[in-house]
């Protein structure tokens, strides 16, 4: 090979070692976009296929009543004026049990965080309780909280306690040290560097943590609610299932599924709203 | 106010970091301390702003600092330190509030640090928007914000590609012309302690004793690296650090 070869692709063209090519590409990937409208195609296209399926007898009604059984049941609820009843019975008992247990949650979070005693003494404590099913626990709080709303708002609140404490404290041991340093250097009190430093810098850990106890939350609602509850979701579900009705029974699950999805784009938005600050 | 480092040594655990190190950062003088990587310069600097303390030996405020002074040893981090979440004026306001001023007065004092520094354009932008050198100057800026007696920088512009560097650099030498602040310039840029340093201060590798304090007497404003006997400082600092450097090299980190 002389030294010419390096600029001389042109005449040799056509010989099997010089042809061009442009490089494969092969980065891309691994970085979620936002893609619209998809998930709800999801929805919209199984949905259709269970209704077409229902319709055609391909699917018995024994085994699955069709989506629109299930709406018209649903209608029937609201048409009877329970619905309001059950959803306001829920949304109460979510709402008290979630804002207690994420605000206890927070504050010992913050504790265990910031201070080492409290790290030492509850840390080991948190961890294990935490993996404890809480629906396990529901006797004991009817006992102690009576079997009114006072067992059901501890068990949401017990819930979302434990996954509040951890995001919490493990946001804090993320925080960059050098913006602690740096408020430090600049003279800024205790309880400045942790409102105006530490806060903010475990907002984003936070707020995954509540997407989760959010979750957790729902479900220990429903189930919560199936034992001594007259009005909420969780005891419609529960007698439509003893009465075999699977089309209520389909009604109530998909409010649950409803309210899981809310919940979901209410964090979204609010992580949007306080987080846009993230690269 | 001058800051005086007396006799100060320090330990982690049995490993001595810092010997017996002694130097005073005059007032409106810029001391660039140089020495071979993990030589303690870091740790010498947060002692110098009391982040940490020497295990012997003392660091000592000579004099009263500024009137209206509201933080008089101010860093410049390596790292800018900036809070993302916060805007230019955001990162600022931080550092300002907690001291009585009331919001004009902030206000006013964010506006002239941002006009000194050439970033009054910026003071909406959060810290993402921002390229490496804009952060630094606003990290600058802030530290100017609060009157510093004293100036402690840890390789402010080490994070920084070469061009950018050059132009803070030049943004830093006018700074100091016009504001004779103090300063204590930590750097493994020989060409920028020697361009910046009223004093450089050379350390030894790890225990990091002094090795020799160079004084360099021409002013900041007339240093040219075309001019050889800027060049030839820069050798002889060179020289000095080589064998370090060479030794420091062939240690292991522990
Ligand atoms: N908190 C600490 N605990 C124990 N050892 C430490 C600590 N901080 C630093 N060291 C050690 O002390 C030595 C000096 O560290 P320092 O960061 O001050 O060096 P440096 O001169 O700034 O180095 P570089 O030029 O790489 O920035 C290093 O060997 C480092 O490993
Ligand atoms: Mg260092």
């Amino acid at each position: 090979m002389s030294a010419t070869d390096f600029d001389s692709t042109t005449s040799s063209a056509g010989q099997a070692d010089t042809e061009t090519r442009p490089v494969p590409f092969r980065g891309g990937g691994f970085k979620p976009i936002d893609i619209r409208f998809v998930g709800l195609g999801v929805f919209v296209v199984l949905i259709a296929f269970w209704e077409w399926g229902s319709r055609s007898g391909f699917i018995s009604s024994l085994v699955l009543p069709a989506p629109s059984e299930a709406f018209e049941a649903f209608m029937d609820l609201a048409r009877s004026g329970d619905l309001g009843r059950h959803l306001a019975a829920s949304l109460r008992r979510l709402v008290i049990g979630f804002v207690c247990g994420t605000t206890l949650g927070l504050i010992v979070g913050m504790l265990i965080g910031l201070n080492s005693i409290a790290r030492a003494g509850l840390a080991p404590l948190v961890s294990a309780i935490f993996p404890i099913p809480k629906i396990a626990l529901l006797p004991l709080f009817i006992i102690w909280f009576g079997i009114g709303e006072g067992s059901k708002v501890a068990t949401i609140l017990f819930g979302s306690f434990f996954p509040t404490v951890i995001a919490t404290y493990s946001g804090i041991d993320g925080v960059d040290r050098t913006l602690i340093r740096m408020g430090q250097s600049f003279g800024l009190g205790r309880m400045a560097i942790i409102r105006k430093i530490v806060f903010p810098a475990t907002l984003p850990a936070i707020l995954s943590g509540m997407r989760i106890s959010a979750s957790i939350s729902i479900i220990l609602l429903v189930a919560a609610e199936m034992i001594g509850a007259e009005y909420g979701i969780g005891a419609y579900v529960l007698l439509a299932g003893n009465l075999m009705s699977t089309d209520q029974l389909i009604a109530g699950v998909a409010m649950l599924s409803i309210l899981g999805l809310i919940v979901n784009f209410l964090i979204s938005r609010a992580e949007k709203y306080l987080l846009s600050w993230r690269s | 106010m001058q800051l005086r480092v007396q006799s100060l040594s320090h330990y982690y655990g049995p490993l001595e970091i810092l010997s017996d190190i002694n130097f005073t950062i005059g007032e409106g003088e810029i001391v660039c301390v140089i020495g071979p990587s993990g030589c303690g310069k870091s740790t010498l600097l947060r002692m110098l702003g009391g982040l940490e303390q020497p295990t012997s030996g003392q660091i000592l405020e000579v004099g009263r600092p500024p009137e209206g002074s509201l933080n008089p040893l101010t860093y410049v981090f390596q790292d800018f330190a900036l809070l993302p979440w916060r805007t230019v004026h955001g990162n600022i306001s931080l550092v300002l509030e907690g001291h009585g001023l009331d919001k004009a007065d902030i206000d006013a004092r964010i506006a002239d640090v941002l006009e000194r520094t050439r970033l009054s354009d910026f003071v909406n932008a959060i810290p993402k928007q921002l390229s490496g050198g804009m952060k630094q100057r606003v990290a600058i800026a802030r530290a100017l914000a609060v009157d510093p007696a004293v100036l402690l920088m840890d390789e402010p512009l080490s994070a920084l590609d070469s061009q950018t560097r050059e132009l803070l650099m030049a943004d830093l030498i006018g700074l100091w012309t016009r504001e004779r602040f103090a300063a204590c310039y930590i750097t493994h840029n020989l060409n920028e302690a020697v361009r910046l340093g009223h004093h450089v201060v050379v350390l030894s590798r790890r225990p990091g004793k002094i090795r020799e304090i160079v004084q360099i007497d021409i002013p900041l404003e007339d240093r040219d690296m075309s001019d050889p006997k800027m060049a030839k400082l820069q050798q002889d600092l060179w020289n000095m650090m080589r064998e370090e450097a060479l030794d420091a090299d062939r240690e292991l980190t522990t």
